[in-house]
Protein backbone atom coordinates (compact mmCIF):
# COMPACT_ATOMS: atom_id res chain seq x y z
CA UNK A 1 0.00 0.00 0.00
CA UNK A 2 1.08 3.57 -1.01
CA UNK A 3 2.42 5.91 2.15
CA UNK A 4 -0.58 7.76 3.16
CA UNK A 5 -0.49 11.63 2.08
CA UNK A 6 -0.30 14.08 4.56
CA UNK A 7 -3.85 15.49 3.94
CA UNK A 8 -4.91 12.12 5.53
CA UNK A 9 -3.67 13.55 8.99
CA UNK A 10 -4.68 16.59 8.64
CA UNK A 11 -8.79 15.49 7.63
CA UNK A 12 -8.03 12.08 10.39
CA UNK A 13 -7.53 15.44 13.07
CA UNK A 14 -10.60 17.32 11.70
CA UNK A 15 -12.61 14.05 12.21
CA UNK A 16 -11.48 13.51 15.53
CA UNK A 17 -12.43 16.36 16.37
CA UNK A 18 -15.85 16.32 14.87
CA UNK A 19 -16.33 13.59 16.70
CA UNK A 20 -15.68 15.00 20.13
CA UNK A 21 -17.59 17.93 18.85
CA UNK A 22 -20.92 15.50 18.20
CA UNK A 23 -20.35 13.49 21.38
CA UNK A 24 -18.44 16.06 23.60
CA UNK A 25 -21.87 17.46 25.06
CA UNK A 26 -23.35 14.15 25.94
CA UNK A 27 -20.84 13.14 27.38
CA UNK A 28 -20.00 15.66 29.67
CA UNK A 29 -23.93 15.52 30.61
CA UNK A 30 -23.35 11.85 31.77
CA UNK A 31 -20.51 13.05 33.70
CA UNK A 32 -22.60 15.73 35.49
CA UNK A 33 -25.71 13.15 36.43
CA UNK A 34 -23.69 11.94 38.42
CA UNK A 35 -23.16 14.89 40.65
CA UNK A 36 -23.64 14.94 44.22
CA UNK A 37 -26.57 16.22 46.41
CA UNK A 38 -25.04 19.74 46.69
CA UNK A 39 -23.71 19.88 42.62
CA UNK A 40 -24.66 22.40 39.91
CA UNK A 41 -25.43 22.46 36.31
CA UNK A 42 -21.68 22.92 35.55
CA UNK A 43 -18.23 21.89 36.58
CA UNK A 44 -16.71 21.18 39.38
CA UNK A 45 -18.37 17.92 40.67
CA UNK A 46 -19.42 18.15 44.19
CA UNK A 47 -18.53 14.81 45.12
CA UNK A 48 -19.84 11.37 43.09
CA UNK A 49 -23.60 9.88 44.40
CA UNK A 50 -26.71 8.85 42.39
CA UNK A 51 -28.72 10.79 44.16
CA UNK A 52 -30.36 12.78 40.91
CA UNK A 53 -31.03 9.06 39.37
CA UNK A 54 -32.94 8.29 42.47
CA UNK A 55 -34.71 11.81 42.32
CA UNK A 56 -36.08 10.66 38.92
CA UNK A 57 -37.76 7.63 40.48
CA UNK A 58 -39.05 9.51 43.86
CA UNK A 59 -42.21 10.71 43.27
CA UNK A 60 -42.23 14.16 41.29
CA UNK A 61 -43.00 17.23 42.18
CA UNK A 62 -43.94 18.35 38.83
CA UNK A 63 -44.50 16.28 35.82
CA UNK A 64 -44.82 12.77 35.09
CA UNK A 65 -41.83 10.98 34.13
CA UNK A 66 -42.26 7.47 33.86
CA UNK A 67 -45.73 8.15 32.42
CA UNK A 68 -44.29 10.22 29.92
CA UNK A 69 -41.81 7.69 29.14
CA UNK A 70 -44.41 5.34 29.00
CA UNK A 71 -46.64 7.02 26.37
CA UNK A 72 -43.63 7.92 24.04
CA UNK A 73 -42.47 4.05 24.23
CA UNK A 74 -46.31 3.33 23.10
CA UNK A 75 -46.25 5.97 20.55
CA UNK A 76 -43.00 4.99 19.49
CA UNK A 77 -43.74 1.64 19.04
CA UNK A 78 -47.04 2.18 17.11
CA UNK A 79 -45.26 4.55 14.61
CA UNK A 80 -42.32 1.84 13.96
CA UNK A 81 -44.61 -0.57 12.80
CA UNK A 82 -46.96 1.85 10.71
CA UNK A 83 -43.75 3.15 9.26
CA UNK A 84 -42.59 0.00 7.79
CA UNK A 85 -46.53 -1.39 6.78
CA UNK A 86 -47.04 1.47 4.60
CA UNK A 87 -43.64 2.12 3.52
CA UNK A 88 -43.19 -1.23 2.54
CA UNK A 89 -46.49 -0.62 0.83
CA UNK A 90 -45.71 2.77 -0.52
CA UNK A 91 -42.22 1.25 -2.03
CA UNK A 92 -43.85 -1.13 -3.59
CA UNK A 93 -46.40 0.60 -5.52
CA UNK A 94 -43.63 3.19 -6.64
CA UNK A 95 -41.70 0.50 -8.51
CA UNK A 96 -44.70 1.46 -11.40
CA UNK A 97 -45.44 4.23 -12.72
CA UNK A 98 -48.70 5.05 -11.84
CA UNK A 99 -51.01 7.81 -12.58
CA UNK A 100 -50.42 10.44 -10.14
CA UNK A 101 -48.00 8.61 -8.95
CA UNK A 102 -44.68 11.97 -9.94
CA UNK A 103 -47.42 14.11 -7.84
CA UNK A 104 -47.36 11.31 -4.74
CA UNK A 105 -44.02 11.64 -4.68
CA UNK A 106 -43.81 15.47 -4.62
CA UNK A 107 -46.01 15.53 -1.82
CA UNK A 108 -43.81 12.97 0.19
CA UNK A 109 -40.91 15.41 -0.79
CA UNK A 110 -42.75 18.01 0.80
CA UNK A 111 -43.45 16.25 3.52
CA UNK A 112 -39.70 16.03 4.26
CA UNK A 113 -39.46 19.68 3.83
CA UNK A 114 -42.65 21.59 5.48
CA UNK A 115 -41.46 22.81 8.60
CA UNK A 116 -42.58 20.87 11.29
CA UNK A 117 -44.66 23.36 13.64
CA UNK A 118 -46.88 24.05 10.33
CA UNK A 119 -47.79 20.57 11.03
CA UNK A 120 -48.31 20.63 14.74
CA UNK A 121 -50.75 24.24 13.95
CA UNK A 122 -52.77 22.65 11.28
CA UNK A 123 -53.38 19.12 12.81
CA UNK A 124 -54.17 20.57 15.83
CA UNK A 125 -56.45 23.17 13.85
CA UNK A 126 -58.23 20.82 12.17
CA UNK A 127 -59.21 18.50 15.34
CA UNK A 128 -60.68 21.20 17.20
CA UNK A 129 -62.58 22.30 14.49
CA UNK A 130 -63.67 18.90 13.95
CA UNK A 131 -64.61 18.44 17.56
CA UNK A 132 -62.21 15.57 17.59
CA UNK A 133 -60.28 15.04 21.15
CA UNK A 134 -56.56 16.23 20.45
CA UNK A 135 -54.97 13.36 21.94
CA UNK A 136 -50.86 11.51 21.92
CA UNK A 137 -52.39 8.12 19.76
CA UNK A 138 -54.70 9.99 17.80
CA UNK A 139 -53.62 13.70 16.44
CA UNK A 140 -49.73 13.26 17.31
CA UNK A 141 -49.39 9.63 16.22
CA UNK A 142 -50.72 11.14 12.36
CA UNK A 143 -48.53 14.39 12.65
CA UNK A 144 -45.54 11.77 13.53
CA UNK A 145 -46.02 9.81 10.66
CA UNK A 146 -45.59 12.94 8.24
CA UNK A 147 -41.83 13.17 9.44
CA UNK A 148 -41.20 9.08 9.55
CA UNK A 149 -42.98 7.51 6.86
CA UNK A 150 -40.50 10.07 3.95
CA UNK A 151 -37.75 8.48 5.51
CA UNK A 152 -38.90 4.88 5.19
CA UNK A 153 -40.27 5.51 2.01
CA UNK A 154 -36.90 7.20 0.87
CA UNK A 155 -35.08 3.82 2.36
CA UNK A 156 -37.38 1.59 0.54
CA UNK A 157 -36.90 3.82 -2.94
CA UNK A 158 -33.30 2.96 -2.36
CA UNK A 159 -33.85 -0.49 -1.59
CA UNK A 160 -36.08 -1.04 -4.50
CA UNK A 161 -33.29 0.96 -6.82
CA UNK A 162 -30.76 -2.52 -5.87
CA UNK A 163 -33.31 -4.94 -6.18
CA UNK A 164 -32.69 -7.53 -8.93
CA UNK A 165 -36.08 -7.90 -10.73
CA UNK A 166 -34.55 -11.74 -11.65
CA UNK A 167 -35.60 -13.25 -8.43
CA UNK A 168 -39.22 -12.11 -8.70
CA UNK A 169 -39.14 -13.30 -12.47
CA UNK A 170 -37.74 -16.76 -11.58
CA UNK A 171 -40.87 -17.17 -8.44
CA UNK A 172 -43.04 -16.07 -11.24
CA UNK A 173 -41.98 -18.81 -13.92
CA UNK A 174 -42.41 -21.46 -11.18
CA UNK A 175 -46.10 -20.46 -10.78
CA UNK A 176 -45.61 -18.32 -7.61
CA UNK A 177 -49.15 -15.89 -6.98
CA UNK A 178 -48.20 -12.46 -6.66
CA UNK A 179 -49.02 -12.33 -2.72
CA UNK A 180 -46.55 -16.05 -2.58
CA UNK A 181 -43.61 -13.96 -4.89
CA UNK A 182 -43.88 -10.60 -2.57
CA UNK A 183 -43.95 -13.28 0.71
CA UNK A 184 -41.55 -15.53 -0.24
CA UNK A 185 -38.94 -14.19 -2.30
CA UNK A 186 -39.55 -10.26 -1.78
CA UNK A 187 -39.88 -9.92 1.91
CA UNK A 188 -36.88 -12.32 2.90
CA UNK A 189 -34.43 -10.28 0.55
CA UNK A 190 -35.55 -6.80 1.87
CA UNK A 191 -35.97 -7.79 5.39
CA UNK A 192 -32.82 -6.01 6.97
CA UNK A 193 -33.64 -2.73 5.39
CA UNK A 194 -36.85 -3.09 7.49
CA UNK A 195 -34.65 -3.04 10.42
CA UNK A 196 -33.37 0.10 9.20
CA UNK A 197 -36.95 1.43 8.49
CA UNK A 198 -38.11 -0.07 11.84
CA UNK A 199 -35.14 2.00 13.51
CA UNK A 200 -35.65 5.95 11.53
CA UNK A 201 -39.70 4.94 12.71
CA UNK A 202 -38.57 4.41 16.51
CA UNK A 203 -36.49 6.66 17.07
CA UNK A 204 -37.72 9.73 15.24
CA UNK A 205 -41.14 9.14 16.80
CA UNK A 206 -39.52 9.04 20.46
CA UNK A 207 -37.61 11.72 19.96
CA UNK A 208 -40.08 14.37 18.11
CA UNK A 209 -41.15 17.49 19.76
CA UNK A 210 -42.09 19.96 17.48
CA UNK A 211 -44.66 17.80 15.68
CA UNK A 212 -45.80 16.51 19.21
CA UNK A 213 -46.14 20.26 20.92
CA UNK A 214 -49.58 21.21 19.57
CA UNK A 215 -51.18 17.68 18.59
CA UNK A 216 -50.38 15.61 22.20
CA UNK A 217 -52.81 17.00 24.43
CA UNK A 218 -53.26 16.78 28.08
CA UNK A 219 -50.88 13.95 28.24
CA UNK A 220 -46.96 14.80 27.64
CA UNK A 221 -44.64 12.55 25.41
CA UNK A 222 -41.16 12.66 26.92
CA UNK A 223 -39.88 15.48 24.95
CA UNK A 224 -42.64 17.70 25.72
CA UNK A 225 -41.77 16.71 29.48
CA UNK A 226 -38.14 17.41 29.21
CA UNK A 227 -38.92 20.47 27.24
CA UNK A 228 -40.90 21.68 30.42
CA UNK A 229 -38.71 20.55 32.91
CA UNK A 230 -35.99 22.79 31.14
CA UNK A 231 -37.65 26.14 32.39
CA UNK A 232 -38.38 24.70 35.71
CA UNK A 233 -35.78 22.36 36.87
CA UNK A 234 -32.51 23.90 37.50
CA UNK A 235 -30.80 20.52 39.28
CA UNK A 236 -28.59 17.93 37.35
CA UNK A 237 -31.80 15.67 38.13
CA UNK A 238 -32.57 16.80 34.30
CA UNK A 239 -29.47 15.72 33.22
CA UNK A 240 -29.70 12.64 35.15
CA UNK A 241 -33.04 12.32 32.64
CA UNK A 242 -31.39 13.14 29.73
CA UNK A 243 -28.46 10.54 30.35
CA UNK A 244 -30.87 8.01 30.89
CA UNK A 245 -33.08 8.73 27.66
CA UNK A 246 -29.89 8.58 25.98
CA UNK A 247 -28.53 5.52 26.75
CA UNK A 248 -32.10 3.91 26.01
CA UNK A 249 -31.79 5.20 22.43
CA UNK A 250 -28.17 3.84 21.79
CA UNK A 251 -30.14 0.59 23.41
CA UNK A 252 -32.44 0.70 20.46
CA UNK A 253 -29.72 1.38 17.82
CA UNK A 254 -27.57 -1.06 19.17
CA UNK A 255 -30.29 -3.56 19.32
CA UNK A 256 -30.85 -2.94 15.71
CA UNK A 257 -27.56 -2.97 14.53
CA UNK A 258 -26.86 -6.09 15.82
CA UNK A 259 -30.16 -6.86 14.41
CA UNK A 260 -28.73 -5.88 11.07
CA UNK A 261 -25.99 -7.74 11.69
CA UNK A 262 -26.50 -11.22 12.43
CA UNK A 263 -29.16 -11.43 9.70
CA UNK A 264 -26.44 -10.29 7.10
CA UNK A 265 -24.02 -12.94 8.87
CA UNK A 266 -26.65 -15.90 8.77
CA UNK A 267 -27.63 -14.71 5.15
CA UNK A 268 -23.51 -15.13 4.31
CA UNK A 269 -23.18 -18.43 5.94
CA UNK A 270 -26.65 -20.23 5.12
CA UNK A 271 -27.21 -18.00 1.39
CA UNK A 272 -26.82 -19.79 -1.81
CA UNK A 273 -23.65 -20.50 -3.31
CA UNK A 274 -24.52 -19.54 -6.60
CA UNK A 275 -22.05 -18.02 -8.83
CA UNK A 276 -19.48 -19.60 -6.67
CA UNK A 277 -18.45 -21.86 -9.18
CA UNK A 278 -18.36 -25.77 -8.95
CA UNK A 279 -16.24 -27.34 -6.51
CA UNK B 1 -62.42 -7.73 -12.63
CA UNK B 2 -59.39 -9.75 -12.72
CA UNK B 3 -57.81 -7.43 -15.73
CA UNK B 4 -58.39 -4.07 -13.62
CA UNK B 5 -56.18 -5.92 -10.91
CA UNK B 6 -53.61 -5.85 -13.77
CA UNK B 7 -54.06 -2.59 -14.10
CA UNK B 8 -50.42 -0.64 -12.48
CA UNK B 9 -52.90 2.60 -11.77
CA UNK B 10 -55.00 0.40 -10.00
CA UNK B 11 -52.49 -2.04 -7.98
CA UNK B 12 -50.12 1.16 -7.33
CA UNK B 13 -52.52 3.32 -5.66
CA UNK B 14 -54.01 -0.10 -4.10
CA UNK B 15 -50.29 -0.14 -2.23
CA UNK B 16 -49.90 3.70 -2.28
CA UNK B 17 -53.37 3.81 -0.57
CA UNK B 18 -52.65 4.03 3.11
CA UNK B 19 -49.54 6.66 2.29
CA UNK B 20 -51.90 8.80 0.57
CA UNK B 21 -54.30 8.88 3.38
CA UNK B 22 -52.33 9.82 5.82
CA UNK B 23 -50.33 12.29 4.05
CA UNK B 24 -54.15 13.38 2.97
CA UNK B 25 -55.04 13.27 6.42
CA UNK B 26 -52.12 15.00 8.11
CA UNK B 27 -50.05 17.31 5.52
CA UNK B 28 -52.77 18.31 2.82
CA UNK B 29 -55.69 19.10 5.20
CA UNK B 30 -53.74 20.84 8.02
CA UNK B 31 -52.10 23.05 5.46
CA UNK B 32 -55.30 24.10 3.99
CA UNK B 33 -56.92 24.53 7.11
CA UNK B 34 -54.33 26.93 7.99
CA UNK B 35 -54.91 28.67 4.98
CA UNK B 36 -58.37 29.02 5.71
CA UNK B 37 -57.43 30.08 9.35
CA UNK B 38 -55.38 32.22 8.80
CA UNK B 39 -58.04 34.66 6.75
CA UNK B 40 -60.30 34.05 10.27
CA UNK B 41 -59.96 36.82 13.19
CA UNK B 42 -59.30 36.32 16.82
CA UNK B 43 -60.72 37.65 20.16
CA UNK B 44 -58.94 37.10 22.62
CA UNK B 45 -60.44 33.63 23.62
CA UNK B 46 -61.70 32.41 20.32
CA UNK B 47 -61.07 32.29 16.58
CA UNK B 48 -63.82 33.60 14.84
CA UNK B 49 -64.50 32.48 10.66
CA UNK B 50 -64.46 35.17 8.99
CA UNK B 51 -62.69 36.38 5.58
CA UNK B 52 -60.53 39.33 6.62
CA UNK B 53 -56.94 40.16 5.34
CA UNK B 54 -55.80 42.00 8.24
CA UNK B 55 -53.59 39.15 9.24
CA UNK B 56 -51.68 39.73 6.38
CA UNK B 57 -52.18 43.47 6.42
CA UNK B 58 -50.44 43.39 9.95
CA UNK B 59 -47.58 40.95 8.85
CA UNK B 60 -46.75 43.00 6.02
CA UNK B 61 -47.10 46.45 7.57
CA UNK B 62 -45.17 45.46 10.52
CA UNK B 63 -40.88 45.99 10.63
CA UNK B 64 -40.65 43.40 13.12
CA UNK B 65 -42.17 40.89 10.16
CA UNK B 66 -38.89 42.09 7.91
CA UNK B 67 -36.30 41.77 10.36
CA UNK B 68 -37.01 38.57 12.11
CA UNK B 69 -37.36 36.87 7.99
CA UNK B 70 -34.49 38.34 7.83
CA UNK B 71 -33.04 36.82 10.88
CA UNK B 72 -34.00 33.95 10.11
CA UNK B 73 -32.16 34.05 6.11
CA UNK B 74 -29.23 34.76 8.45
CA UNK B 75 -29.16 31.74 10.23
CA UNK B 76 -29.91 29.47 7.83
CA UNK B 77 -27.19 31.19 5.25
CA UNK B 78 -24.36 30.57 8.11
CA UNK B 79 -25.46 27.38 8.80
CA UNK B 80 -25.63 26.13 5.52
CA UNK B 81 -21.98 27.61 4.86
CA UNK B 82 -20.57 25.64 8.16
CA UNK B 83 -22.28 22.65 7.45
CA UNK B 84 -21.41 22.59 3.82
CA UNK B 85 -17.90 23.36 4.49
CA UNK B 86 -17.63 20.23 7.41
CA UNK B 87 -20.02 17.98 6.37
CA UNK B 88 -18.00 17.87 2.94
CA UNK B 89 -14.62 17.38 4.83
CA UNK B 90 -16.35 14.85 6.82
CA UNK B 91 -17.51 12.47 3.77
CA UNK B 92 -14.56 13.34 2.27
CA UNK B 93 -12.31 12.07 4.59
CA UNK B 94 -14.48 8.85 4.84
CA UNK B 95 -15.12 8.37 0.94
CA UNK B 96 -11.39 8.40 -0.18
CA UNK B 97 -8.89 8.43 2.84
CA UNK B 98 -10.24 5.74 4.98
CA UNK B 99 -9.29 2.87 3.23
CA UNK B 100 -10.86 -0.33 4.87
CA UNK B 101 -14.28 -0.90 4.55
CA UNK B 102 -14.79 -1.79 7.97
CA UNK B 103 -13.58 0.91 9.42
CA UNK B 104 -15.61 2.99 6.71
CA UNK B 105 -18.67 1.81 8.08
CA UNK B 106 -18.05 2.02 11.73
CA UNK B 107 -16.74 5.82 10.93
CA UNK B 108 -19.76 6.33 9.48
CA UNK B 109 -22.31 5.08 11.90
CA UNK B 110 -20.18 7.04 14.49
CA UNK B 111 -21.53 10.28 12.49
CA UNK B 112 -24.60 9.19 11.98
CA UNK B 113 -25.80 7.98 15.39
CA UNK B 114 -26.42 11.21 17.71
CA UNK B 115 -29.61 11.61 14.59
CA UNK B 116 -31.51 8.96 16.38
CA UNK B 117 -31.21 10.31 19.92
CA UNK B 118 -32.87 13.52 21.23
CA UNK B 119 -32.37 17.00 19.92
CA UNK B 120 -34.00 18.33 23.22
CA UNK B 121 -31.20 16.76 25.11
CA UNK B 122 -28.24 17.70 22.56
CA UNK B 123 -29.24 20.86 23.05
CA UNK B 124 -29.33 21.09 26.84
CA UNK B 125 -25.89 19.17 27.18
CA UNK B 126 -24.26 22.27 25.62
CA UNK B 127 -25.30 23.85 29.03
CA UNK B 128 -22.27 22.92 31.28
CA UNK B 129 -19.95 23.77 27.99
CA UNK B 130 -21.41 27.42 27.01
CA UNK B 131 -22.63 28.51 30.42
CA UNK B 132 -21.14 31.14 32.53
CA UNK B 133 -18.83 28.81 34.52
CA UNK B 134 -19.21 26.32 32.24
CA UNK B 135 -16.33 24.32 31.01
CA UNK B 136 -15.08 26.85 27.84
CA UNK B 137 -15.49 29.89 30.61
CA UNK B 138 -13.14 28.43 33.03
CA UNK B 139 -10.64 26.38 30.26
CA UNK B 140 -10.05 29.98 28.70
CA UNK B 141 -9.71 32.44 32.52
CA UNK B 142 -7.51 29.41 33.22
CA UNK B 143 -4.99 29.48 30.31
CA UNK B 144 -5.51 32.93 31.01
CA UNK B 145 -6.71 34.11 27.54
CA UNK B 146 -9.78 36.35 29.36
CA UNK B 147 -10.07 37.73 32.65
CA UNK B 148 -13.59 37.80 32.55
CA UNK B 149 -16.41 35.26 31.80
CA UNK B 150 -17.87 35.44 27.98
CA UNK B 151 -21.18 36.26 28.42
CA UNK B 152 -21.88 35.32 24.74
CA UNK B 153 -21.16 32.04 24.63
CA UNK B 154 -24.47 30.59 25.69
CA UNK B 155 -27.83 32.08 25.14
CA UNK B 156 -26.65 34.43 21.74
CA UNK B 157 -26.51 33.68 17.93
CA UNK B 158 -23.06 32.03 18.63
CA UNK B 159 -24.87 29.28 20.58
CA UNK B 160 -28.04 29.42 18.00
CA UNK B 161 -25.65 28.67 15.11
CA UNK B 162 -23.29 26.13 17.03
CA UNK B 163 -26.55 23.84 17.75
CA UNK B 164 -27.54 23.95 14.41
CA UNK B 165 -24.25 23.08 13.22
CA UNK B 166 -24.16 20.68 15.98
CA UNK B 167 -27.55 19.12 15.34
CA UNK B 168 -28.01 19.57 11.26
CA UNK B 169 -23.96 18.70 10.38
CA UNK B 170 -24.82 14.92 9.83
CA UNK B 171 -27.87 15.77 7.39
CA UNK B 172 -24.89 17.05 4.67
CA UNK B 173 -22.75 14.31 5.60
CA UNK B 174 -24.78 11.35 4.74
CA UNK B 175 -25.69 12.24 1.36
CA UNK B 176 -22.82 13.53 0.50
CA UNK B 177 -20.49 10.28 1.70
CA UNK B 178 -23.42 8.67 -0.39
CA UNK B 179 -22.73 10.77 -3.78
CA UNK B 180 -19.27 10.28 -3.15
CA UNK B 181 -19.55 6.28 -3.08
CA UNK B 182 -20.85 5.90 -6.27
CA UNK B 183 -18.02 7.75 -7.79
CA UNK B 184 -16.34 5.52 -10.13
CA UNK B 185 -12.37 5.34 -8.73
CA UNK B 186 -11.54 5.11 -12.07
CA UNK B 187 -12.14 8.85 -12.64
CA UNK B 188 -9.29 9.64 -10.01
CA UNK B 189 -6.68 7.84 -11.11
CA UNK B 190 -7.19 8.87 -14.33
CA UNK B 191 -7.01 12.87 -13.49
CA UNK B 192 -4.09 11.40 -11.65
CA UNK B 193 -2.52 10.26 -14.56
CA UNK B 194 -3.26 13.35 -16.56
CA UNK B 195 -1.07 14.94 -14.34
CA UNK B 196 -3.67 16.72 -11.83
CA UNK B 197 -2.76 17.42 -8.66
CA UNK B 198 -4.75 16.42 -5.21
CA UNK B 199 -6.51 19.83 -5.21
CA UNK B 200 -7.21 19.74 -8.98
CA UNK B 201 -8.78 16.35 -8.15
CA UNK B 202 -11.07 17.74 -6.06
CA UNK B 203 -12.44 20.80 -7.21
CA UNK B 204 -12.70 19.95 -11.05
CA UNK B 205 -13.54 15.68 -10.46
CA UNK B 206 -15.09 15.24 -6.92
CA UNK B 207 -16.76 18.46 -6.55
CA UNK B 208 -18.86 18.68 -9.89
CA UNK B 209 -19.75 14.61 -9.44
CA UNK B 210 -20.77 15.15 -5.42
CA UNK B 211 -23.16 18.02 -6.70
CA UNK B 212 -26.21 16.05 -6.30
CA UNK B 213 -25.32 14.82 -2.40
CA UNK B 214 -24.42 18.81 -1.77
CA UNK B 215 -27.96 19.47 -3.02
CA UNK B 216 -29.94 16.83 -1.07
CA UNK B 217 -27.69 17.98 2.19
CA UNK B 218 -28.22 21.38 1.32
CA UNK B 219 -32.51 21.26 1.31
CA UNK B 220 -32.42 19.33 4.42
CA UNK B 221 -30.45 22.08 6.30
CA UNK B 222 -32.25 25.07 5.06
CA UNK B 223 -35.72 23.31 5.39
CA UNK B 224 -34.69 22.50 8.85
CA UNK B 225 -33.26 25.77 9.94
CA UNK B 226 -35.99 27.89 8.49
CA UNK B 227 -38.69 25.37 9.98
CA UNK B 228 -37.23 25.72 13.15
CA UNK B 229 -38.31 27.20 16.65
CA UNK B 230 -37.36 25.52 19.48
CA UNK B 231 -33.23 25.82 18.87
CA UNK B 232 -33.85 29.39 18.79
CA UNK B 233 -35.83 30.01 21.50
CA UNK B 234 -34.00 27.67 23.28
CA UNK B 235 -29.80 28.28 22.79
CA UNK B 236 -30.89 32.30 22.29
CA UNK B 237 -32.42 32.03 25.58
CA UNK B 238 -35.45 33.87 24.07
CA UNK B 239 -33.29 36.65 22.64
CA UNK B 240 -33.41 36.01 19.36
CA UNK B 241 -36.15 35.73 16.81
CA UNK B 242 -36.80 33.41 13.80
CA UNK B 243 -40.31 33.50 11.52
CA UNK B 244 -40.66 29.71 13.80
CA UNK B 245 -40.53 31.43 16.96
CA UNK B 246 -42.86 34.70 15.64
CA UNK B 247 -45.31 31.24 14.96
CA UNK B 248 -44.90 29.80 18.50
CA UNK B 249 -45.18 33.13 20.30
CA UNK B 250 -49.30 33.81 18.49
CA UNK B 251 -50.13 30.23 19.43
CA UNK B 252 -48.55 30.66 22.98
CA UNK B 253 -51.44 33.65 22.68
CA UNK B 254 -53.80 31.37 21.63
CA UNK B 255 -53.73 34.03 18.22
CA UNK B 256 -54.10 30.92 15.89
CA UNK B 257 -55.69 33.27 12.70
CA UNK B 258 -52.32 35.79 13.02
CA UNK B 259 -50.06 32.59 13.63
CA UNK B 260 -51.94 31.02 10.58
CA UNK B 261 -50.98 33.82 8.18
CA UNK B 262 -47.20 34.01 9.49
CA UNK B 263 -47.00 30.21 8.78
CA UNK B 264 -48.36 30.52 5.19
CA UNK B 265 -46.10 33.16 4.34
CA UNK B 266 -43.45 31.19 5.89
CA UNK B 267 -44.45 27.58 3.85
CA UNK B 268 -44.49 29.74 0.68
CA UNK B 269 -40.40 30.66 1.34
CA UNK B 270 -39.77 27.19 2.25
CA UNK B 271 -41.27 25.83 -0.58
CA UNK B 272 -39.52 28.53 -3.44
CA UNK B 273 -36.10 27.64 -2.18
CA UNK B 274 -36.39 24.22 -2.09
CA UNK B 275 -38.01 24.12 -5.16
CA UNK B 276 -35.59 25.88 -6.40
CA UNK B 277 -32.97 23.43 -4.99
CA UNK B 278 -34.97 20.58 -6.39
CA UNK B 279 -34.43 22.30 -10.03
CA UNK B 280 -30.58 21.34 -9.53
CA UNK B 281 -31.49 17.47 -8.38
CA UNK B 282 -33.58 14.35 -9.33
CA UNK B 283 -33.69 12.67 -6.14
CA UNK B 284 -34.99 9.49 -6.44
CA UNK B 285 -32.30 8.87 -9.01
CA UNK B 286 -29.87 9.28 -6.17
CA UNK B 287 -31.15 7.21 -3.29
Amino acid sequence: MEPRPRSFYVLAAIFALFLLFLYGPTITIAILSFQGPGGGLTFPMRGVSLNWFRELFMQQAVGDIWGSFRRSFVLGLMVMVTTVVVSVMGGLAFRKRFAGSALLFQLVLASLVIPSILVSLGVGLVFTQAGLPIHWAGSGFGAQLTWTLPFGLLIMFAVFNRFNPAYEEAARDQGATPWQTIRHVVLPIIAPSLIGVALFGFTLSYDEFARTLLTAGSYNTLPLEIYGMTTNVTTPVIFALGTLTTVFSFVVIGVCLAALWLTNRRRARAGSDAGKGMV
Amino acid sequence: MRRLMQSPNVTGWLLAAPLAAVLAVFLILPILMIAVVSFWTATEFSIVPAFSLENYQFLFGSGVTYSVFLNTFKYAAITWAITLTLGFTIAYFLAFHVRSQTWQTALFLLCTIPFWTSNIIRMISWIPFLGRNGIANSTLISWGVIDQPLEWLLFSDFAVILAFVHLYTLFMVVPIFNTMMRIDRSLLEAANDAGASGFQTLVNVIIPLTKPGIMIGSIFVVALVMGDFITVRFMSGSQSANVGRLISNDIGLLQYPSASATAIVLLVTVLLMISALLRLVDIRKEL
